[in-house]
């Protein structure tokens, strides 16, 4: 028997069991008038005082820092008070030149040269500084980008040390990847990274380059550059050879710049399907490698036979994890028509509880939308969408009166041609809609340009490797959601981009392999 | 497990639904709350509550009168009146509250008419172990008996242990028969708490199956442990059975109590645990009618949490009777 | 009197002519070839979209065994291809003889690579967690093959085959210096037991192709072995609406590389517990 219709026949049948025994049950009807303390959390603000933040920061050239070639500086904006936390320096073709040439001097002159296991120890002592330090970068990140201090502290920076400790180890050990092919590093790479996991996606992108061997010239999001420049310090503390990794801070035209750069051998971007395509389209002409880690509208699919409450759980963290600033956010919830409804209302109760606020705040679970112009991307999207229809939820949480706060929503009820059900949002906001057939999910879930990650949630092993095995994606989550390991490979199919990050396959976009 | 078919008193059948649960994914949920910080005045909030729902247990068998009129002094009064003229004189300017007795005391049916005359009129409940605590090996007759003897010695609360054995080898009617069997003494005259043994089930499958099944058969409350049994309550275990407790009451409407018991020794544990429960099931269980702390260590450590919340000083960790 | 043959296209398991009705001679009027437009080279991306479905879900032993059956295939077909290589290649007997056993050669080692490849780049990774993760190639699905200028039997089967190991399916533009080899070869693929569309082959001008192969989306990738730098370019650009994995230069025949190319890596977490 199905648990759905055991359910039904419970119902049925208890209303004679209750009966039967009302004459006994007094002591359970003055529970019922019972109400309990109302637990309110007292603010519990993580210190800011672990990290000393300067007025401005210069480009990191050759193990020095140096002044932009314009004098130019680009404010840096706290999301979650809108006040300035610093400036950056605005690098522009003569800085990013001067990268380049540092880059390259270094891998011609030292990096190529080493030993891999002195260059594996170099990686060893970065990550190490990254964990000794780790406290004050977690503080960093969250004032920069507006996260939970509970995300930074807990996943992005501890996550970060660990890529450096696990690509330390290939350093020396190359030859055992590929076995039976030599490899060789490439050159010099040019890495332009996102503003969502700043820290996080600089490891992931310096990691594997450097253990393979290449030289780089790094380019973090100009709205979080923050933590970038920090492991600059970091770099020079692990006493890394001058100009083996240089970061050269900006906005479009300073990664533009990067990428048209000719003595750089790859690029390798993470951002949004869009700049990526006009990457790939400038790389066209040339014969530089090229890896991208692009956009996704992800679908986290529910059987009827899930493990319910811990289903949720995925579904919240799948699209509320990073204010749904995750590049495989699992944004498309694809509910079993059997349990749509049971399944809603247990996720509206769960919303009710995700904590929007001071990201500093430890009980913090969504924080600030990172900058200004995606907080009112998100808006204008949620407004169309409610135009367009379906049905609209969103959590009544007490939003801080200054500051770019979104509580978490969803809409319901979602055709596949939708707008919401379509577009990549990047924020808290979920698309809901429903199948009645494992065919079904899998089409409905492979409906889209993309094909970076799904889930599936089923507690039946065999449907979910046929689900799995349907599914175009480089990323699965059966069972759990938004889950990273350096020794896991990540990226995606299609539109989503392509090479992978992590594992022994992170290191094939850093190799030539013969 | 597929769902089970029952027969219930009058003769017809009920299905009891086995809901999945994934280990993994209730760890890290469980793991969550533990993540809570939790300060301030909501922190004093919390030990005071948790003061109010401790049964305070005793359990062994050493035990003896005196053992027990110690415990019961304690329970009704946790701290002498000398360590609330301490805190005044620490902290002068704060509003200092009267440190309240403790949910229950929990005992062996033979120290009930012990701890009965203790507790006269202290407002604090009396709970007792029956059914051939805690290994439940005894026919059900004897078993009757033993909670019989128990309500009519004075305990306002049973705490009967179900049968894993029973419940293991997939004999599902003979644990929900007993359970209807005990309610059915305890009427209105004392409040049933169902102990799963946790422990001894073993799997998240079987403690979210025996909750919904013990809620079926008519506990008032759900309790993880004896005490006698490692792992006695964590906090995934804990989770599980508040969730089959929502789902229960989404279905009937009954909100039915839950009792983690054994391994929280400390305030910082019970903190987590009362978050869990405010996020889990609201407010509504935030009280000692519906949610208790099987413990006997715990209450000292909510004592020196208060004190040092009060001052900023911590207090001596012996200080307190071990009564 | 010589009776000039019209060799067609191979779309979706049969032999068709170009819809636009186009067709030229090669080969000093050895035959006629196909033109093949724009249209049917849509036509050869529908078949090949619902012919991957059948390819890829196949068992990795079964599709072992198809490949085989190719090189089976050509074996029996030996006469026509040395015919066709000594007549249009002046090629010598020995010589046209041996580009069959380079075709033949391919066919036999992508054959016993189907059940193989993933395990020599698939990954059970030790994550930190109670989480079983696994890495496991995939097919790509819809693969376009831009053949070379200069013809070469064997690594044009190469081509192809790296590409069909993985469970893709294949439409080929065949190059312009034997295009007349599209007719033996047509043969070996349709009496293969392979699914229809899995291999379409067709006979045309790149410079009317390129940007239709390039721009179409459900094409996913493109092994690009052309010569024409300016085509490449052109190809490549194109290609970025969506995000097509450009492949050129398979240089080395025989080879794991070739077929690790048109695979996509799909990772599986599940959590470990009771």
């Amino acid at each position: 028997m199905t648990k759905k219709k055991a359910q039904k026949k419970t119902k049925a049948k208890k209303s004679k069991v209750t009966k039967k025994k009302k004459t006994t049950k007094k002591t359970s009807s003055v529970k019922k008038t019972v109400k309990g303390l109302d637990f309110v959390y007292d603010p519990a603000p993580e210190s800011k005082a672990v990290v000393h933040i300067q007025n401005k920061y210069d480009h990191f050239i050759a193990g020095k820092f140096v002044a932009p070639n314009s004098g130019k500086y680009m404010k840096s904006i706290n999301p979650a008070t809108e006040e300035v936390l610093t400036k950056h320096a605005v690098g522009d073709e003569k800085d990013v030149d001067r990268a380049v040439k540092a880059a390259r001097v270094a891998y011609e002159g030292v990096w190529s040269k080493m030993p891999a296991e002195e260059r594996g120890r170099y990686l060893y002592r970065i990550a190490r500084i990254l964990q000794e330090r780790s406290r004050e970068f977690a503080v960093a990140e969250t004032l920069d980008g507006g996260k939970p201090i509970k995300e930074s502290r807990d996943v992005d920076i501890p996550l970060a040390a660990a890529h450096f400790f696990y690509y330390a180890g290939w350093a020396d050990k190359l030859e055992y990847a590929f076995p039976g092919k030599s490899v060789r590093s490439i050159g010099v790479c040019g890495q332009i990274i996102p503003w969502n996991f700043p820290l996080l996606m600089a490891a992931w992108k310096l990691a594997p380059a450097l253990a393979a061997g290449n030289c780089v010239v790094l380019k973090p999001a100009e709205q979080t550059s923050l933590t970038a420049m920090l492991l600059a310090e970091v770099l020079q503390e692990a006493e890394l050879p001058d100009g083996v990794v240089n970061i050269v801070t900006g906005e479009g035209p300073t990664g533009a710049a990067l990428v048209a750069h000719p003595d750089v051998n790859k690029i390798a971007f993470t951002g949004s399907t869009d700049i990526g395509k006009l990457i790939a389209k400038n790389v066209a002409h040339t014969t530089k490698k090229l890896t991208l880690e692009l956009g996704g509208k992800s679908a986290n699919i529910v059987y009827e036979d899930a493990a319910i409450d811990q289903a949720v759980e995925g579904v919240v963290n799948g699209i509320y994890f990073n204010q749904g600033h995750v590049c495989c956010a699992g944004s498309r919830l694809l509910l079993e028509e059997s349990i749509a409804k049971d399944f809603l209302k247990k996720l509206q109760k769960r919303m009710k509880t995700i904590r929007v606020g001071d990201p500093l705040d430890k009980n913090t679970d969504l924080g600030a939308i990172n900058h200004k112009e995606q907080w009112e991307k998100i808006k204008t999207l949620v407004d169309q969408g409610k135009e367009e229809g379906g049905d609209f939820y969103q959590a009544e949480c007490k939003l801080p009166s200054k500051g770019y706060f979104f509580s978490p929503c969803y809409f319901a009820k979602q055709s596949g041609s939708s707008l919401i059900s379509r577009l990549e949002i990047f924020g808290p906001v979920l698309s809901v809609s429903t199948f009645r057939t494992p065919d079904e999910a899998i089409t409905k879930a492979n409906d889209t340009p993309y094909g970076l990650a799904a889930g599936i949630w089923s507690e039946k092993g065999s449907k979910i490797h046929k689900t799995a095995n349907g599914l175009k994606a480089g990323v699965i989550w059966a069972n759990t959601y938004n889950k990273f390991d350096p020794t896991s490979p990540f990226g995606g199919f299609f539109e989503s981009g392509y090479g992978r990050e992590g594992g022994l396959h992170g290191l094939l976009p850093y190799l030539e392999v013969k | 497990m597929p769902s089970v078919s029952i027969k219930v008193p009058g003769g017809s059948r009920i299905t009891i639904p086995h809901y999945p649960v994934d280990m993994v994914g209730a760890g890290e949920r469980a793991s969550s709350f533990t993540k809570r910080s939790i300060k301030k005045e909501s922190k004093l909030d919390a030990l005071y509550l948790a003061i109010t729902m401790t049964d305070l247990t005793t359990l062994e068998g050493a035990d003896t009168p005196g053992k027990v009129k110690q415990l019961c002094g304690k329970a009704i009064s946790p701290v002498p009146a000398h360590y609330l003229q301490e805190i005044k004189r620490l902290a002068p300017d704060k509003k200092i509250r009267p440190i309240p007795s403790v949910a229950a005391i929990c005992v062996y049916p033979e120290m009930v008419p012990i701890a009965r005359k203790c507790l006269e009129g202290s407002g604090v409940e009396l709970a007792s172990v029956a059914t051939a605590f805690p290994a439940g090996q005894l026919s059900l007759d004897l078993k009757l008996k033993d909670v019989a003897r128990a309500i009519k010695f004075g305990a306002t609360e049973i705490d009967m242990v179900i049968d894993r054995g029973a419940f293991l080898r997939g004999d599902y009617q003979k644990v929900f028969d007993e359970i209807v069997a005990v309610k059915d003494i305890c009427e209105d005259r004392a409040h049933l708490k169902v102990i799963l043994e946790t422990g001894e089930l073993k799997t998240l499958d079987n403690v979210r199956f025996a909750s919904t099944m013990a809620m079926e058969a008519g506990a008032d409350f759900i309790k993880t442990s004896t005490g006698k049994v490692t792992p006695a309550a964590t906090m995934p275990v804990t989770l599980v059975m508040l969730q089959a407790i929502w789902d229960y009451y989404q279905q009937t409407g009954k909100k039915i109590g839950m009792k983690p018991a054994g391994g929280i020794r400390t305030a910082k544990q019970a903190v987590h645990y009362l978050v869990m429960v405010n996020e889990v099931l609201g407010a509504d269980w935030l009280h000692p009618k519906m949610f208790r702390f099987g413990a006997s260590s715990l209450l000292n450590d909510l004592l020196r949490q208060i004190f040092k919340q009060y001052t900023g000083q911590y207090y001596y960790q012996d200080i307190f009777s071990l009564d | 009197m010589k009776i000039e043959k019209t060799i067609k296209l191979f779309i979706n398991g049969q032999f068709a002519r170009s819809e636009s009705g186009r067709t030229y001679p090669v080969n000093d009027n050895y035959a006629r070839v196909c033109q093949a437009s724009k249209k049917d080279f849509r036509n050869s991306v529908d078949a090949a979209k619902s012919g991957e479905k059948s390819w890829s879900s196949k068992s990795a032993y079964n599709r072992s065994q198809i490949i085989y059956r190719m090189a089976e295939m050509c074996e029996g077909k030996r006469d026509q291809f040395v015919s066709l290589f000594k007549t249009t290649l002046s090629a010598s007997d020995k010589k046209a003889n041996e580009m069959v056993d380079e075709g033949i050669s391919s066919f036999v080692y992508y054959a016993g690579f189907c059940d193989k490849y993933s395990q020599t780049i698939g990954s059970v990774n030790p994550v930190s967690g109670p989480f079983h993760n696994f890495t496991t190639p995939e097919s790509v699905g819809v693969v376009a093959l831009i053949d070379s200028d200069e013809f070469n039997f064997g690594a044009t089967v190469d081509r192809i085959c790296s590409i069909l190991v993985g469970g893709n399916s294949v439409i080929a533009l065949l190059g312009p210096t034997l295009p007349a080899v599209l007719a033996p070869l047509s043969e070996v693929f349709a009496t293969s037991d392979l699914p229809a569309g899995v291999v379409n082959l067709l006979t045309g001008h790149l410079e009317e192709l390129a940007e239709v192969i390039a721009s179409h989306r459900e094409v996913r990738s493109i092994s690009y072995q052309n010569e024409s730098k300016k085509f490449y370019e052109t190809v490549r650009e194109k290609s970025v609406d969506n995000m097509k994995r450009i492949v050129p230069n398979h240089k080395e025949l025989k080879s794991l590389e070739n077929i690790l190319s048109f695979v996509e890596y799909k990772t599986v977490w599940h959590p470990i517990g009771v």
